[in-house]
């Protein structure tokens, strides 16, 4: 057996001798830090969801039909006619919420341990295109059940295009295909969720890895392997500080990769709505152009951003300012390596500053979603009385949690620039049990 | 740098992160808790046939004739309900179905939509998008109401186009006042049952109870199964988990 | 590389093997739900249901097709001469006695392939390559054959089978005409696709 796996191997080897060189820098001759922690499973955690979400989709597009006329019904064949229909769809469900869960999670890593400075600011760029097309990715998915948060939050997020000034209006006629969310819009959602970005989303994967194994992965105490003395166990001129890859990482990585489908699949098989937080129970009604639900949020990954959209007022007759914040968030993450000009990558020897600072953005993350969400609405008449003006608090507690997150930024650029009491960062990496 | 310091660092951001992270889940939940607010629970249990079987007939008998479960097959329902399907095509299905056939109201859409004022919507995915303690306890909250047009009001769902179709069940409820303040009507205390029907209250809450386990069922047959080999896929992966670990921790004694 | 020596190979190995097999298994199970899916859904299943055929109206010697799992189902009503005629075409046919037991259920494995003798209940999709073969009933020289007896003779290719849907000798279709599972509910009805009770 070890010999037909040679002979194919060599026959391989003679026709693409580029092949293998790929296939040691990326894996077996891949060198990583040896101090991951908790922290670093988000990377691969990132890849196994894809992967799920790739392979369930496939199979829910086999009997999924997207027309306004079918697509809700369709969704219930899958649920109930189809065998198996049901597991294949909260899979896919699940793994959507989970996507962000882990995507969140990983950001924080890298905003933690500085993983998005220099000379890693292209991971950093091509991750947030990353996070940028699954927003993308979800928003469109979740139209295609064509249920009334579907119908609803589509109308809602199209809309911010008609803030645009002159052209709004007919951007938003151009994107729907129709004058309303209709059977057009679903169809060419379905497309680009189905095939266009997961090919775009693909790439930037496949970029966002090599981008990352160019310049090796950071580590927790912010410290470059590559530039501390050389020699390991393994080989003499590799960085003393590196393990390979494979088999230390792989192993590592599969307890991680079972602890999480654990997590999920009790999702999936005992909370597959969670709540009504991964799927929503307004979302079990089919799409009603004459109803709104009452309770009208996006799916509760978006709510941060949401909320900043809802907290920013209109003024000089125009709505487009929420939106501009709204982006401006994210395009604010893109800028941080620029923003960000501290020469101590990790959180662990960056001044009490940063450490507080970032505490607070975190919260102000988790915050904005709880207002997004509706959280605070229903929170206020509890806790002020019924009597109290609602809008006003939420207002006022939302408003506060937008100035720490873009003050976060602000805060960061002149802290950074000179007000930054730094600790010393070690020679050579840390090890923790 | 020693090891301790950073370790507390790491330590510190960690505990910060998952207070943060608590908080957040506390809000959350409490939300969760105020949105079920103010109704009793229903109780219901998918394990348990009998109430979903009982609760079938009900349906079938009290609700059918204006409702329709669009999604759900008779054939399935046997099947997951451990109904005998001869049973089922005799006693319940009244519209001329076949077995396999979805559960559809002969009702006409149109002559709904002229007795009730709206056609009465597809109750397939009802437990879903309400809830299974909304269903309870709207479908306990009929009372009597000259005002509404055919004399039948709602507290749970107020100004409801549905009359009580369990009326005959649960004889008929009327609404007991506050005192009201300058000529207006005072709000709903409680309902009172005013004529008794061929169920005391308390087979009447279970019937109810069957009804809503049955339209819970009904949201996700699916569940059953779902729920029953949750267990053993949770099992494995906590075996592969623990192999994993094993191997793990053997292959890091080469890392110090 | 001192520390190589404190290294327990079979240890690793052993746990490397249970990993994979443990997970491999996992896969493979993981994997079946994504298999099963592409079995007939309950949908199909439903419009695959078994058939109630009202067959009192159907005279002597005539042919009404109904549809089960989307496939024309023929039912004749077969005549005295129709019936007489079957015994002896036996030289000419590829399997008279209807050995090949794929082709009908046990019950309808005789010489008028069929539960009562003047009512035939067949599939009519040619065995050849599957498309519907036509009826000529009388028994009369057709073109295609001089000394028919009533049958079927397929378009496409020239097939021909008798009036139990036996296939004749030099013609490209192997096998006889499919006896789908049938029984008679009454003197009035037939199910189509499902078994005699007492008969699997």
């Amino acid at each position: 057996m070890a010999n037909v796996f040679a002979t194919i191997g060599n026959w391989v080897n003679e026709r693409a001798p580029g092949l293998m060189p790929v296939y040691r820098k990326h894996m077996t001759e891949y060198y990583a830090p040896k101090n991951f922690n908790f922290w670093y499973y988000f990377g691969v955690l990132a890849i196994v969801v894809l992967v799920n979400q790739i392979l369930t989709g496939i199979f829910l597009t086999m009997n999924y039909k997207p027309s306004a006329a079918e697509a809700f019904a369709s969704v219930e064949y899958i649920m109930r006619d189809v065998e198996w229909g049901w597991l294949i769809r909260y899979m896919h469900s699940t793994g959507a919420s989970l996507f962000f869960v882990v995507i969140y999670l990983h950001m924080f890593r890298g905003l933690m341990y500085g993983s998005f400075k220099k000379p890693r600011e292209l991971v950093w760029l091509l991750g947030m295109l990353i996070f940028l097309v699954l927003m993308a990715e979800a928003f469109m998915g979740y139209v295609l059940p064509w249920g009334n948060m579907s119908f609803w939050g589509a109308k809602v997020i199209i809309s911010l295009f008609g803030t645009i000034p002159y052209i709004g209006d007919s951007l938003v006629e151009w994107i729907m295909g129709d004058y309303l969310p209709a059977d057009a819009t679903l169809n060419r959602f379905f497309a680009l969720h189905v095939i266009a970005l997961p090919l775009v989303l693909l790439l930037l994967v496949v970029l966002h890895i090599f981008a990352l194994h160019e310049v090796g992965s950071n580590n927790p105490d912010g410290v470059e392997i590559k530039k501390g003395p050389k020699g390991n166990r393994w080989s003499p001129d590799k960085p003393a500080d590196g393990i390979p890859f494979h088999p230390y990482y792989t192993v590592h990585d599969i307890v991680g990769v079972g602890f999480f489908l654990l997590i999920a699949a009790f999702i999936i098989f005992y909370a597959p709505t969670f709540g009504g937080w991964f799927l929503e129970h307004d979302n079990f009604l089919p799409a009603n152009n004459l109803a709104t639900p009452t309770h009208i949020k996006p799916v509760w990954y978006f709510t941060p951003f949401y909320a900043i959209l809802r907290m920013v007022p209109s003024f000089f007759g125009t709505a487009i300012w929420g939106v501009l914040a709204m982006f401006g968030a994210i395009v604010l993450l893109f800028l941080l390596p620029w923003i960000d000009a501290g020469k101590v990558k990790s959180v662990r020897y960056r001044g009490l500053g940063f450490k507080v600072a970032l505490g607070l953005f975190a919260l102000s993350f988790i915050m904005l979603a709880a207002v997004g969400a509706g959280v605070t609405a229903e929170l206020i008449p509890e806790w002020f009385g019924a009597d109290a003006d609602a809008t006003f608090i939420e207002n006022l507690f939302g408003r506060i949690w937008t100035a720490v997150y873009f003050g976060f930024f602000v805060f960061l650029w002149f802290y950074s620039r000179g007000m930054e009491k730094t600790k010393p960062v070690p020679e050579r990496v840390t090890m923790h049990e | 740098m020693n090891k301790s310091t950073t370790l507390l660092a790491g330590k510190a951001m960690f505990i910060k992160f998952a207070a943060a992270l608590t908080m957040g889940l506390a809000l959350f939940g409490s939300a969760q808790a105020s949105e079920e607010g103010g109704l009793q629970p229903a109780n219901i249990r998918l394990d348990d046939a009998a109430s979903m079987q009982r609760g079938a007939r009900l349906f079938f008998n009290y609700c059918s004739g204006c409702h329709s479960l669009q999604y759900l097959r008779y054939s399935r329902m046997a099947e997951d309900l451990h109904l005998d399907p001869k049973d089922v095509e005799n006693n319940l299905i009244f519209t001329g179905a076949k077995l396999g056939d979805h559960a559809v109201s002969n009702m006409p859409a149109a002559d709904a939509a002229k007795w009730f004022g709206k056609a009465p919507p597809d109750l397939s995915l009802e437990a879903r998008s309400k809830g299974s303690d909304w269903i309870y306890n709207y479908l306990k909250s009929f009372y009597l109401d000259p005002t509404r047009p055919l004399g039948w009001n709602n507290t749970v769902f107020e100004n409801a186009s549905m009359p009580n179709a369990l009326w005959e069940l649960q004889g008929l409820q009327s609404a007991v006042r506050k005192a009201g303040e300058g000529g207006h009507e005072g709000t709903i205390e409680r309902l009172e049952v005013t004529t008794p029907g061929r169920q005391s209250g308390e087979a009447f809450d279970r019937s109810v109870r069957d009804i809503t386990a049955f339209l819970q069922y009904a949201g996700e047959p699916a569940a059953l199964k779902r729920e029953s080999m949750g267990v053993w896929v949770l099992l494995y992966l906590a075996l592969f988990t623990l192999i994993a670990w094993f191997l793990n921790r053997e292959f890091w004694k080469d890392v110090h | 590389m001192a520390n190589d020596a404190v290294v327990d190979k079979s240890r690793r190995r052993f746990l490397t093997a249970t990993t994979a097999v443990v997970g491999g298994a996992g896969a493979v199970l993981a994997a079946i739900p994504f298999v099963k899916s592409w079995e007939p859904s309950a949908r199909a299943k439903s419009a695959g249901a078994p058939v109630l055929a009202d067959i009192s109206k159907i005279e002597p010697g005539q042919k009404v097709t109904f549809e089960w799992r989307g496939l024309p189902v023929f039912v004749v009503n077969r005549t005295k001469a129709q019936l007489d005629a079957l015994a002896g075409e036996d030289a000419r046919l590829r399997d008279p006695k209807s050995e090949n037991t794929a082709q009908q259920p046990a019950y309808a494995q005789n010489e008028a392939r069929s539960i009562k003798p003047e009512w035939l209940v067949i599939v009519g999709i040619c065995t050849h390559l599957g498309c519907v073969p036509d009826f000529f009933p009388e028994l009369k020289p057709e073109p295609f054959d001089p000394n028919w007896k009533g049958g079927f003779y397929c378009p496409c290719h020239k097939s021909r089978y008798d009036m139990a849907g036996r296939v004749f000798e030099g013609v490209p279709a192997p096998a006889n005409l499919a006896v789908p599972k049938y029984h008679f509910v009454d003197d009035a009805h037939i199910l189509i696709g499902v078994d005699p009770e007492g008969k699997a």
